[in-house]
């Protein structure tokens, strides 16, 4: 009978329900991730994402899964430290895995890694060696027609216009007293592209990945909302009202050499941008040649949905209670939004001038689309322009500073990798 | 605020507001360089290729001394032809039918004329 008792308590001690009350955090994460999911999968927040964030959250916070360990991840980025200069937590991990590093110098194999990790750790290694952002980018560029881009390449300056918002919540990120490299991967937030928040904050900042990535999906998902305040403070009704003309027709020569000489000529520029814009020209290449439509089926449909699940259930992984819940993630959360709103003044700001100079032929609502979130933002374009004169036809005037967006951040994020990159 | 990274060998430095600053702007610049370094390639590259196209147009046309002859041109018809009614229709999915039709009749959308899309329930 005792042994019956011993063995229940012992049960009782083991389950996730006891653990559950050791730390009150686990549950604010839980509801958090719960409140996620409802966003997700009721309100269509960026479901694809979203979803996969939020329960990928929800695992990791519940007691004794052991499916996600920072810890491991903070031994992996300390190689080649002394044992004897790690946090007194890192050490205790270390003597209960029982790793042995020769002559006390971390040195930790993925290998290891995967043999003391769990099912979210092996599948973070896509995020950690900067996979999977970039294979979303070959599914964006199969998906994306340039021909918008080629056809006006003034684009090409909103697209430009619209990174402020990046440098400034880099800026403001600063002056809050974030370290560079945190402040970088935070500003980037503003180029409202969620790959690319990713690729930099897992090499940037990792500990911060969770509240960037969710800021990033968040925001892009609320861009319907974020944006027209803004576009309309900017803008007179007489400037929306501007009806632009009828866009160039581009040949297949032009769609299929673009990706190749865009991809040669800004690699040789920043080297450290071709992960992301080489697969995204690649993605490009294969839907534009039209010698490679499986290939490009592929990319833009199985492969991009594989991935997704992947990327989103890791970053959400990264969720930790202990590391998620404190006044940091509120700031990035804070500062996420203001990147936003300046990312769209940037883009606005560039459109008006454009307006002036071109004598009104440029409707500067376009500049807006120029924040990337391709094609929210190009729509939002779109739908503000024809409140103010139900016959104008923006969209496809605005994809061009949309997809102009995306070249623009990933060189943004490639600059900051180069800076802060150590 | 003070703010460490957890990440135990990442370079964390701190900037000053004034270097922050600096590299704000000269991130900046590094965009619109690159931007405007694609935007000129795109430029030359239309160039290029129009050229190209127009090239055996003319050594076609060269040989023939035709007298100077008004050119028809395929000048896009008004923006559209009447109103359309929707009958429980989204404008979306009139948008969507209206353009399939006009790609399966092979002709451009401005020239047709749509009067009414009617959903119909069974």
């Amino acid at each position: 009978m005792a042994n019956i008792i011993d063995t229940l308590g012992r049960l009782g001690q083991t389950s996730g329900f006891f653990g559950l009350f050791s730390d009150w955090r686990q549950i604010v994460m839980i509801v958090i991730a719960c409140i996620l999911l409802y966003l997700g999968l009721v309100k269509k927040f960026e479901p694809l994402l979203l979803v996969g964030i939020a329960f990928g959250m929800l695992l990791t916070n519940l007691p004794f899964g052991n499916m996600y360990n920072p810890e491991l991840w903070d031994l992996y980025i300390a190689n080649g430290t002394n044992v004897a200069a790690l946090s007194p937590e890192l050490q205790a991990f270390i003597a209960e895995h029982g790793f042995v590093f020769a002559d006390g110098i971390v040195n930790l194999t993925f290998t290891e890694l995967i043999h003391a990790g769990g099912l979210l750790d092996i599948m973070y290694i896509g995020v950690k060696i900067g996979l999977y952002p970039s294979l979303i980018f070959m599914g964006v560029g199969a998906m994306t027609d340039f021909g918008p881009l080629l056809a006006n390449p003034k684009s090409l300056l909103l697209g430009a216009a619209a990174q402020l918002g990046i440098f400034v919540a880099f800026l403001l990120a600063i002056v809050i007293g974030f370290p560079a490299n945190v402040a970088a991967s935070i500003g980037i937030i503003g180029g409202a592209d969620g790959p690319t928040a990713i690729w930099l904050t897992s090499k940037l900042a990792p500990d911060y990945l969770a509240p960037i990535a969710i800021a990033a999906y968040s925001y892009m998902a609320l861009i319907p909302m974020i944006q027209p305040p803004v576009m309309k403070a900017l803008t007179t009704k007489e400037m929306r009202e501007t009806k632009m003309e009828q866009l160039r027709p581009v040949s297949k020569t032009q769609k299929v050499l673009f990706p190749i000489i865009v991809t040669i000529f800004t690699c040789l520029l920043l080297p450290s941008v071709a992960p992301l814009l080489g697969c995204l020209m690649l993605g490009n290449l294969f839907k534009e040649s039209g010698v490679t439509d499986r290939l490009s089926d592929t990319a833009q449909n199985a492969l991009m949905n594989i991935v997704t699940i992947f990327l989103a259930t890791s970053v959400g992984a990264t969720a930790r209670y202990d590391r998620f819940l404190n006044f940091q993630t509120l700031a990035i959360i804070v500062l996420g939004l203001l990147a936003f709103e300046f990312a769209t003044c940037g883009g606005l700001l560039l459109g008006r001038i454009m307006y002036r100079v071109t004598g009104g032929k440029i409707n500067p609502l376009i500049g807006s689309a120029g924040v990337s979130a391709v094609p929210m933002a190009a729509r939002v374009s779109q739908k503000v322009g024809q409140e103010a004169n139900p016959s104008n036809f923006l969209l496809m005037h605005a994809m061009g500073p949309n997809v102009a967006g995306v070249i623009g951040s990933a060189v943004a994020a490639g600059f900051l990798l180069a800076v802060f990159g150590g | 605020m003070e703010v460490t990274s957890t990440g135990p060998a990442l370079a964390i430095s701190k900037l000053t507001f004034g270097e922050g600053v600096l590299y704000a702007i000269l991130g900046m610049l590094v965009v619109f360089f690159a931007l405007v370094l694609i935007m000129a390639i795109i430029k030359i590259l239309i160039k290029v290729t129009d050229k190209k196209k127009a090239e055996p147009a003319l050594a076609a046309e060269a040989p023939v001394e035709v007298p100077a002859e008004p050119v028809k041109r395929d000048d896009p018809a008004p923006g559209s032809a009447g109103d359309i009614k929707l009958y429980t229709t989204d404008p979306k999915d009139a948008a969507m039918i209206m353009a399939i039709v006009a790609d399966a009749l092979g002709k451009p959308l401005n020239e047709l004329r749509f009067k009414s899309i009617r959903e119909i329930k069974e």
